[in-house]
């Protein structure tokens, strides 16, 4: 099933106690789109991504995966949705395969049916050769890599990737990106990238820029440079300074 | 994916991964299972011998005759298994929860209630396991069940083992972080286990304390051990079926609600 709007956001806001984590955020991705979601740590990117999986219930507002509103028809939402993670969610003592195929059975896939995704999933991220090695023993980018497989078993149509590339190494950080932007143009996926690193971001992308809970610009990325360089714009239109943004 | 997934054979899918994860994570704790084995062996070879010389006990439903201390304990040591194995799958949630495995286990398209109730059962066929091992070895320290108690235990211990299970889910859901877990074994494992009929038998404290006995009777985990015992001999103890019934939907729905995200305590988390 196609669907041109992967994700539709609509006036989301989300607190802790007194703390407003998220003020009226809206934002779209569409099939085949690359977006970018810009904020420095505690812009409220994580909390959004929480929403979106339905890990906290949104109150106010809206989100729709494919149609789907998260709260009203969870299933069919999460069903079309692949997720990394900030943190590491693959289990460390059992292999990439082994966690392949649980993650295959978590949507209903069988298990030889999982390992012949798995191995396809794999290959298309460049790691079919590690795929019976224990997870413990791969690098940060290939576990990196082996979860992107493992978000892309269930043939999701958006996928959200939270900081993917934060305590990478600069190969492993291209691999990454790269991996990522193969999917998008070859398998039409939509993509919600968060992260602060602006070199991840080319000039087509979308980007979002979030900050302290609320979107304060969105558009091409080129649009929003406006002739200055994509983290000149930022600082601008945030405030932050160069020191706060680098740590 | 294919919504049409989403169906009964879908779940049975993702039901059986679930358990097959829980027992390929067990499989590679080894010291986990002889952890879990050895303990209620020092009881019974150590604490229980050595009660043995001071005390047998008159027959007393289930048992027809009198009966020697390891006889009595054996079935509270098959719950203190579950009890140990129900806190200990609450710990790996916690744990879970902090390094990130617990959203991928949520994000899955299924109703969280069956796949929180998916993850209970897979630690219950674990205990149940380990439940076995440890009947199997104390056999051969003359606990000799009738053999067709071995089969009629199995329910009792698929439902106490539930019923600790989702003690152990709801606590996970409250405690916050990993350190403060040492804290909820002290306060829930040890007032469980020892305020229990696990060791001695409620009349036998009703003639010291009736106030003790009281507390004994409050005590869910008391009518786990009841279950087992009973179930162990070929009988039923309908009263301890019910309390235990009741408490596991009890407990599961507890835990149900904390981990929902509209109305549990996990949203209100960072």
């Amino acid at each position: 099933m196609a669907c041109s709007k992967c994700l539709g956001i609509t006036g989301v806001s989300h607190t802790f106690g007194k703390t407003k984590a998220l003020q009226d955020v809206s934002l779209d991705v569409a099939e085949g789109r690359f977006v970018a979601l810009l904020g420095v740590n505690g812009a409220g990117k994580t909390t959004l991504f929480s929403l979106i999986t339905r890990l906290y219930d949104n109150i106010s507002g809206s989100i729709e995966v494919c149609g789907h509103d998260v709260r009203r028809e969870a299933g069919p939402a999460l069903a079309q949705l692949g997720v990394v993670f900030q943190s590491r969610s693959l289990d460390m003592s059992l292999t990439v395969r082994q966690n392949i195929r649980y993650h295959g059975a978590l949507h209903g896939i069988g298990r030889r049916e999982a390992l012949k995704r798995g191995d396809k999933a794999l290959e298309r991220v460049g790691l079919l050769d590690r795929a019976d090695a224990k997870v413990a023993t791969l690098s940060g980018g290939q576990i990196r890599r082996a979860e992107i497989a493992r978000a892309l078993l269930h043939d999701p149509k958006l996928l959200l990737l939270d900081e993917a590339t934060v305590g990478l190494d600069v190969q492993s950080r291209r691999d990454v990106v790269s991996t990522v932007r193969n999917l998008v143009t070859n398998q039409n996926v939509g993509v919600l990238w968060a992260t602060h690193l602006f070199d991840e971001v080319e000039p087509a992308d979308d980007v979002v820029v979030l900050h302290k809970g609320s979107v304060l610009a969105k558009g091409l990325a080129s649009d929003i440079a406006g002739g200055r360089t994509l983290s000149d714009a930022f600082l601008l239109l945030t405030g932050v300074s160069e020191t706060a943004l680098a740590s | 994916m294919s919504l049409e997934r989403l169906n009964w054979k879908g779940r049975l899918t993702c039901f059986c991964g679930i358990v097959w994860r829980e027992a390929l994570r067990f499989a590679k704790q080894r010291e986990r299972f002889l952890s879990a084995l050895v303990r209620p062996l020092v009881w019974l070879f150590l604490f229980a011998a050595g009660m043995r010389t001071v005390q047998g006990f008159p027959p007393d439903p289930p048992y027809q005759t009198w009966i020697s201390y390891e006889i009595y304990v054996a079935p509270g040591l098959c719950a203190m298994i579950q009890l140990f194995n129900g806190l200990q799958s609450s710990l790996s949630m916690v744990y879970d929860r902090e390094t990130g495995a617990m959203r991928t286990l949520l994000v899955s398209p299924y109703p969280r209630w069956f796949l929180l109730s998916s993850k209970l059962m897979a630690g219950v066929a674990v205990s149940v396991v380990q439940v076995y091992a440890f009947l199997l070895i104390a056999y051969f320290w003359e606990i000799e069940p009738p053999l067709i108690g071995y089969l009629l235990v199995l329910p009792a211990l698929i439902l106490s083992g539930m019923m600790l299970g989702a003690l152990g889910l709801f606590l996970s859901s409250a405690i916050k972080q990993l350190e403060n877990f040492a804290g909820v074994m002290n306060f829930v494992i040890f007032p469980m286990f020892f305020a229990s009929t696990a060791l001695y038998p409620l009349w036998r404290v009703e003639e010291n304390s009736p106030y003790v006995a009281d507390i004994l009777r409050y005590n869910p985990f008391t009518y786990c051990v009841e279950l087992i015992r009973f179930a162990l001999y070929a009988q039923v103890n309908w009263t301890a079926l019910a309390v235990v019934a009741g408490t596991t939907v009890l407990f599961l729905g507890a835990a149900i609600y904390a981990y929902d995200p509209s109305k549990g305590m996990i949203g209100r988390k960072r």
